[in-house]
């Protein structure tokens, strides 16, 4: 059953895969540099390779915007964003799928009572926004280079038409890759949190985490769709957006990758922060929508003539009516798999503002005073405990997110029989281990109480501060290694 | 990749004899001229056939190379124009190659006093083509310089056309026979023709040199 329920995923892969895998190499193949089947065969390949290699860090973000911990609700919200791309692609009108799926987890969030995190949201929100830009950006420096370049380096037209060749083979596998790595969270994003795969050991040498085995999955649905579909999505989108000189052509698409890397890779973003550069968040962005601003980019860098304004006006149409029919559709199928399929599409995520939840908000610091008249309240979903909170005038987004993380009701039952395989995942420290050990057969209500009674007991256990040595990999680490018991002893 | 490379380097190399063939076809009519004006018969024979035989591995040439630009897909955003432009520098050493054979086959008469016109006008036209070459080359190579050389195929043709002119006037006012200043007339057109086909030449290489900017 769980493996049926993954087939919307796999339907959404395969729509990411004959549509946005033709963006990254549709110039390639329109200019007829590249045949098809030597750019689909390196598309599928690298896709793969992306989305299992980079592939958690945007769909981090997708996660954190709504965490669907159901099967039956995972496979609603990944159909209602696959028929939204299907049904747009069928009508010829701009589609991203990480705009389906978005809108997809809204309408899921709403349906099931769940807070959607507005910081998240306006993230990715702006990320989208900026996408274009910042790929147009790209493309003009890259030209104006190329420009300067070429000029100077005096290359036989063909040594350049055999370099243009091998760079784009080397583009088409860069863009392939970041495809893979950044949408990988559009199509199976949304399984994560019930995803059936463990973490497999390989002969001691490396581990393949869960989620890596379902991106897999995910990459395979995609490299599907690029054979089976993408070569007429190129006929159509290759020639007519833009005629590319073989040179602008490979200038798009190591724009437009650099743009999708950028947005996926944790390393690039670690590597900025370390320069004093801000945080930016690794989002999930539309690869038609990144070929779009690097061909708009090359326009601009040409003299600004032939920019076809209509052409932007379609893509931000997009960025607002792809979510918001994705989020209709997956309302009401969520609806339907629920009534009429009597599937469990979300299991309740109460709120309880109980006396452990209010000491814990008086040590961080929260003036529970405030809040002092929902004490012992309990709230069903996290939409009634936000609509409760509209009642107190002062409270500041900050307060509101401290609240709702702190009184978020879990639960957790530490199982002996788990310890074993734990422990032959070798994920955890010895002293993690045993400090784990320690707690069995007790019960927790909330992450954070869990988190606390184990630091108290081994230091492996807490998060360095921005003063320690290697904080950012570390921290990192750390909170994968706390993902990793939550999933084993969570009980719904 | 080697492939590609290794295929790359041979076609350059045959453009390269390509234009070298048509360079000297150039030069060998001019020494060609000089022959026939001062009447040494058998110096013009070997020029005659000297530029038959480079107008033939001309053909030979260009119709290897474009074989090879389609079979193996080369420069496909550029091939049309290529295979343009390797037609009508052809056409140059068609235009060189019949310009002599009228010579050989016709044996004007050229009162000395015009030898001298007569080998100005074949410099100038000559030089167009050298020219022609040069931005040629400078399409494939270096494409910042062809409106240089493309200037000065337009600078000689103007020279050759002024020559021309100069020319037929003293020919219709010399003291011959009306059959033989018309004779005259046509070999001047003939020697001229060739910088004509090098500027209409250049003129269209000026377009392919925009639309190979990236």
């Amino acid at each position: 059953m769980t493996y049926i329920l993954l087939s919307s995923g796999l339907f959404l892969g395969w729509s990411l895969g004959s549509n946005d895998a033709a963006n990254v190499f549709g110039t390639a193949v329109g200019t007829k540099m590249i045949k098809f089947r030597t750019a689909a065969w390196i598309a599928a390949i690298f896709v793969i390779l992306g989305a299992v290699i980079e592939g958690s860090g945007a769909s981090g973000t997708l996660g954190k915007l709504g965490s669907i911990n159901t099967m039956p609700g995972a496979f609603t919200v990944a159909l209602a964003a696959a028929i939204t791309v299907a049904f747009m692609t069928k009508l010829k009108l701009p589609v991203s799928t990480s705009q389906a799926i978005v809108g997809a987890i809204i309408g899921w969030n709403m349906f099931s009572g769940s807070l959607t995190d507005m910081t998240s949201l306006t993230k990715i929100v702006v990320t989208w926004i900026l996408c274009p830009f910042l790929s147009a950006l790209i493309a003009i420096v890259l030209y104006r280079f190329f420009k300067f370049f070429l000029a100077k380096a005096k290359i036989h037209l063909l040594d350049l038409d055999a370099y243009t060749r091998i760079g784009l083979i080397i583009a088409c596998a860069f863009g392939s890759y970041s495809l893979g790595a950044n949408n990988i969270g559009n199509v199976m994003g949304v399984f994560t949190f019930s995803s059936p795969f463990h973490d497999i050991n390989v002969y001691n040498l490396f581990t393949i985490s869960g989620n890596q085995i379902l991106f897999l999955f995910g990459g395979v649905a995609i490299a599907i769709g690029i054979f089976t579909y993408s070569q007429k999505v190129i006929k159509t989108v290759g020639k007519s957006l833009f005629k590319l000189s073989p040179v602008t052509a490979f200038i798009v698409v190591l724009s437009q990758s650099i743009v999708l890397y950028l947005f996926a890779s944790t390393e690039i973003r670690d590597a900025f922060m370390s320069l004093g550069l801000p945080k930016y968040p690794l989002v999930p962005v539309s690869s038609s929508q990144a070929v779009i601003g690097a061909i708009i980019g090359i326009a601009i860098a040409k003299g600004g003539r032939n920019i076809q304004f209509k052409v932007l006006g379609r893509i931000s149409s997009g960025w607002i009516t792809t979510p918001v029919i994705a989020g209709i559709i997956s309302f009401v199928a969520l609806f339907f798999v629920q009534n009429v399929f009597d599937q469990q599409v979300y299991y309740k995520k109460p709120y309880s503002l109980s006396s452990e939840v209010m000491v814990q908000l008086d040590k961080e610091g929260f003036p529970i005073d405030k809040i002092k008249s929902f004490e012992g309240t309990r709230f069903s979903t996290g939409l009634r405990l936000q609509q409760n909170l509209k009642k107190i005038k002062d409270l500041t987004k900050n307060d509101k997110s401290m609240i709702y993380s702190i009184a978020a009701v879990d639960s957790f039952y530490i199982y002996p029989v788990y310890f074993k395989e734990i422990e032959s995942e070798k994920i955890l420290t010895y002293e993690q281990l045993k400090s784990l050990e320690t707690l069995s057969k007790q019960s927790f209500s909330h992450e954070w109480e869990f988190q606390d009674e184990l630091i108290s007991i081994s230091t492996d256990w807490k998060y360095r501060t921005e003063k320690q040595m290697n904080y950012l990999s570390y921290n990192k680490h750390l909170k994968k290694q706390y993902n990793f018991i939550f999933h084993f002893f969570r009980i719904y | 990749m080697a492939i590609l490379f290794k295929t790359s380097k041979m076609i350059e190399m045959q453009i390269d004899d390509f234009l070298n063939i048509i360079s000297e076809a150039g030069i060998l009519f001019k020494k060609g001229l000089e022959n026939y004006l001062k009447d040494n018969t058998t110096e013009f024979e070997k020029r005659l056939n000297a530029v038959s035989e480079h107008e033939r591995k001309a053909d030979e040439l260009r119709l290897n190379i474009e074989k090879q630009l389609y079979m193996h897909t080369l420069i496909p955003e550029s091939r049309g124009d290529v295979l343009a432009i390797l037609e009508n520098t052809d056409r140059v050493i068609d235009d060189i190659k019949e310009a002599l054979q009228v010579f050989a086959i016709e044996h004007p008469e050229i009162p000395e006093k015009f030898d001298e016109r007569f080998l100005e006008l074949a410099d100038s036209s000559i030089e167009s083509v050298e020219s022609l070459i040069r931005s040629v080359r400078a399409f494939f190579k270096d494409i910042s310089s062809v409106s240089d050389h493309i200037y000065k195929v337009k600078f000689y043709e103007r020279e050759a056309d002024k020559i021309a002119m100069s020319l037929k006037n003293e020919i219709f006012q010399a003291d011959i026979h009306l059959s033989q200043k018309m004779h005259l007339r046509f070999c001047t057109q003939q020697i001229e023709r060739i910088s004509d086909s090098a500027e209409d030449m250049s003129e269209r290489l000026a377009i392919y040199t925009i639309k190979r900017q990236i």
